[in-house]
């Protein structure tokens, strides 16, 4: 239905109505009853959309990584008319693909125990019990049938010699549970969920918008009924009217400049959901990887990491003392001709039960403290070396070789080291965010109509994700959950609610959407998009990183706004808006960024004890390890935008655990 | 180390494009390739000119993004490696590097070194799939595979659809793509019911798109950052007979 009221003052707009939802309270819509029969419970309670009806509906999703296009292919299924939208030039390009190790799932082939309620417990448990507990037991539930999906779709899954799927282990969890694809997991799943998605655009049930980004999110009477997109080859700018909009655009990473997220990979279309009224959650949970190589000088453009299974077998080190660690650093020493007795192994000796293979928050702070002391082996000063000299007196090259040749050969390609002679030098990089939209049970943001999946959303990893459990997540929301509680929303809502796209609120998010390009090409600055990233990559990365503290935070709340300032009268981006240009495009996400990086810091400083990737060095126990505050602290940040130069309004959402007790981690 | 780039700029498939010249300065061996052109290209931003368009993504060879062709050779010329995994270390100062987009009558260039390889999107969607519906399948162990088949299928699967096949071979021929695609299904037990079927739309489509024939030279195979084997194509052609058969016995 077209709105009543049109007014053409579009940013007043917005904020009276952000406003009039200041009292806004967070119903996670849980269901009653057993945590196990939570979910077919609420299944059995969803209306549903007649068979004849779903065609009369359409559906944006944003997104084609697993999430998006599983969503996508899932809803073309059912027969809801979809739109998918992906800045890449194919679906099958969307960052999904780099998941390397695994994908877990309550299958218990290996008959060791596992079940939907282990995978839940370890999940909570690893999520530092910051995560919603009915969502994480839906996702363990559902985790079966994901694998049952991929395998028909013709995944080629590792197998044993009898022709069954093969298991792996993963940290975090004392079963076999992870399937795995030789270590590009995330490709093969993507390419399953794309096969599908094809399918579904040949049939002309979804339309693919390829290199098209998601530029802000239609709000008309509250509900989200669209988006404005730019093509990136033209530059022209559409609107899209739908009855619901999905965002499947990923996590934001890259508010760190140097990350393993791709390079496109942005906040750009969930920030613009926040700017409209839907409350992100946890920004500040981010999740730092141990084993990435380290960054080799001002010209790094992302990081990539290499598996974590490295730690089985590999030993960490630096030398015990700093002036030995300096003569590394210059070339003077080499690492083979350092004594065993100079060698300070440090996870080995702080956690001489898990060693090496400590929880990856764990094994990141600790490296960085040896860094921080001076004890680098890198010359940037930031790197640890991971070394398998043992590994090859133990079992032999041959047997290295075999089970991590692959990721020597790539260390070898990036670094040109030989891994196999020379220790490997290791350093943390920011991998994933579990933070995101704030979405209830049915994955629809507080703003109805607006739906988050996969990393775009909040709800089911806490404060840690743990290994293998990514993928997991994203299909689960796209194949099994989303098609199920998106047909509510458009039951309840009615097949006559979508406006046109001549409706006034989409011409003035248009409008709005063209100025900030005239404005980014306008500034006619100094500096480049780039530079204003890496700046505000570094100020993010030192003081909201691996650890923070209420000072560092401060300052970086004083830094950003500056930053901001100057980048809005000091950008440089050459080029018009009516062609393919990767500078505007650039700088769009680098203004956005600049936005939400004080939002992190906000979350950050407001929660005050460590829980997960979040660590506040101000909340430690005294043998330094993380210290959660469960009587203040067992909630969901969900910020709510209030405006622009105003302070976002926090609000809580209680964690309630039933089921799962609350212990403190240790892994002495 | 200093180098002489010679880059291929265009605006749009309509303007006719040729090549610029440009100098890298204080290359450090450690840059990638691409971390190279964006240093360049920060450069070029800093004097007012539009930089150079080249596509990437992941920067670590997953995604197909990346594609130029480096000296003649598409991706540069390390064996199993993609152009945003190429460092700088394997050239030398004062080398003089000339980089273009791919070249294929089915990949127009949108601009300088991107190029529209949508034509590989019609021709999966022409039948790159198995029709099942989510949640109609059986268990995953229902279905057995000879380890030896799910391998052999994996190696055809790891194809990331880059497309440095087509633009090595004289031919410009996706053959190579369409086999791994065609080979990953035709092998898992899964992609049985319509074998047929797929092997025909998708060889046709990839004809229908403009690409040229396989004279069977081997410059794809040599090129692939997966090192996808020649043998899938001898596969996809026999995928293709039986579906020509097929198709005229029903």
């Amino acid at each position: 239905m077209a709105t009543k009221k049109k007014k053409n003052i579009p940013k007043a707009k917005a904020v009276k109505k952000t406003s009039r939802r200041s009292k806004l309270i967070l119903d996670s819509k849980i269901p009653d009853g057993p945590i196990a029969e939570k979910w077919d419970k609420h299944r059995f309670n969803l209306k549903l959309v007649n068979p004849a009806n779903k065609r009369k509906y359409e559906v944006i999703v944003v997104g084609s990584g697993l999430a998006g296009a599983s969503a996508a292919a899932s809803l073309g299924e059912l027969g809801y008319n979809v739109k998918c939208f992906c800045y890449q030039d194919s679906p099958r390009r969307a960052h999904s693909i780099a998941a390397q190790g695994g994908i877990n799932a309550a299958k218990n082939y290996q008959n060791d125990g596992d079940s939907a309620y282990r995978l839940f417990y370890d999940t909570v448990k690893g999520g530092d019990y910051r995560s919603r507990e009915a969502n994480v037991y839906r996702l363990a539930q559902v985790s079966v049938d994901i694998i049952d999906q991929c395998a028909a779709q013709g995944v080629p899954f590792a197998r044993e010699y009898g022709g069954l799927l093969a298991n792996r282990s993963f940290g975090g969890a004392q079963v076999s549970r992870t399937f795995y694809a030789r270590g590009q997991t995330g490709q093969q799943l993507l390419l399953g969920a794309y096969s599908s998605l094809n399918r579904q655009i040949s049939l002309g049930k979804v339309e693919m918008h390829t290199r098209s980004e998601m530029l802000d999110v239609v709000i008309v009477d509250g509900h989200a009924k669209g988006i404005v997109v730019r093509n990136m080859i033209t530059g022209e700018i559409s609107r899209h009217s739908a009855h619901a909009v999905v965002l499947a655009t990923g996590g934001y990473g890259n508010v760190f400049f140097l990350s393993t997220n791709a390079m496109g990979c942005n906040v750009t279309a969930a920030y613009r959901a926040y700017k409209r009224g839907a409350c992100f959650a946890n920004p500040c949970f981010t999740q730092i990887h141990p084993t990435c190589i380290p960054v080799s000088g001002d010209h790094q453009s992302k990081l990539t990491l290499m598996s974590e299974s490295l730690r089985n077998d590999g030993r960490v080190w630096v030398p015990k003392d700093k002036k030995i660690a300096e003569k590394i650093r210059k070339g003077e020493v080499k690492p083979n001709d350092i004594a065993d007795k100079d060698r300070d192994y440090f996870l080995e000796r702080k956690y001489p039960s898990f060693g090496n293979l400590v929880p990856r928050d764990v094994a990141s702070r600790n490296a960085k403290e040896v860094c921080d002391e001076g004890r680098s082996v890198v010359s940037s000063g930031l790197g640890v070396y991971l070394d398998f000299a043992d590994a090859i007196k133990r079992m032999g090259e041959n047997t290295v070789r075999e089970r991590y040749g692959n990721l020597f050969d790539m260390y070898e390609k990036i670094t040109g080291s030989n891994a196999y002679q020379n220790p490997m030098t290791i350093y943390p990089a920011v991998h994933y965010t579990m933070g995101g939209l704030w979405v209830d049970y049915n994955l629809m943001s507080n703003l109805p109509g607006l739906f988050a999946i996969g990393e775009a959303n909040f709800s089911d990893h806490g404060a840690n994700r743990l290994g293998a459990s990514a993928l997991m997540q994203g299909l689960a929301d796209g194949y099994f959950v989303l098609p199920y509680t998106i047909g509510q929303y458009l039951a309840e809502n009615g097949i006559d609610n979508r406006p046109s796209i001549d409706d006034t609120a989409f011409s003035n998010v248009q409008e709005q959407v063209e100025s900030r390009i005239d404005t980014l090409l306008t500034i006619n600055g100094e500096r480049t998009p780039t530079s204003f990233h890496r700046e505000l990559g570094k100020v993010m990365w030192d003081k909201c990183g691996m650890a923070r503290n209420k000072k560092g935070l401060e300052e970086a709340l004083r830094k950003i706004p500056k930053l901001r300032k100057e980048f809005w009268q000091n950008l440089s981006v050459p080029g018009e808006n009516a062609a393919l240009n990767q500078s505007l495009e650039h700088a769009g996400r680098v203004a956005d960024f600049l936005e939400f990086g004080e939002l992190m810091c906000r979350d950050a400083l407001q929660r005050e004890e460590s829980c997960g990737g979040h660590f506040r060095e101000e909340h430690q126990t005294p043998e330094g390890e993380a210290k959660r505050n469960d009587d203040n602290f067992s909630y969901v940040s969900a910020w709510e935008h209030k405006g622009e130069k105003k302070i976002p309004q926090l609000h809580k959402e209680s964690l309630v655990y039933d089921e799962v007790k609350m212990t403190q981690r240790s892994y002495k | 180390m200093n180098l002489k780039l010679r880059v291929w700029r265009q605006d749009n498939a309509e303007e006719a494009g040729g090549f610029e010249e440009y100098e890298a300065l204080d290359i450090s061996p450690d840059m990638s390739f691409l971390e190279m052109l964006d240093v360049v290209n920060e450069d070029i931003i800093a004097d007012g000119e539009e930089p150079i368009a080249f596509d990437s993504d992941c920067r670590e060879g997953i995604c197909g993004t990346c594609s130029m062709v480096i000296n003649g050779v598409p991706h540069g010329g390390q064996q199993g490696t993609t152009a945003c995994q190429l460092h700088m270390r394997h050239f030398s100062d004062g080398d003089t590097i000339v980089i273009e987009p791919w070249r294929a009558t089915a990949f127009p260039v949108h601009r300088d070194l991107i190029v529209d390889r949508t034509s590989f999107e019609r021709i999966q969607q022409a039948g790159g799939f198995i029709s099942v519906r989510t949640g109609s399948v059986p268990d995953a162990n229902a279905t057995p595979v000879p380890k030896e088949d799910s391998d052999l299928a994996m190696d055809a699967a790891q194809c990331i659809g880059c497309g440095a096949c087509v633009a090595a071979c004289k031919n410009a021929s996706a053959m190579l793509f369409v086999a791994a695609k065609v080979s990953h299904l035709s092998l898992m037990p899964q992609g049985q019911p319509e074998r047929t079927r797929r092997a025909f739309s998708m060889v046709n489509q990839m004809d229908e798109e403009g690409f040229g024939n396989c004279t069977v030279t081997g410059s794809c195979e040599a090129v692939c950052p997966k090192e996808i084997s020649l043998d899938f194509i001898a596969r996809m052609n026999r995928e293709y007979g039986r579906a020509l058969l097929k198709k005229g016995c029903s």
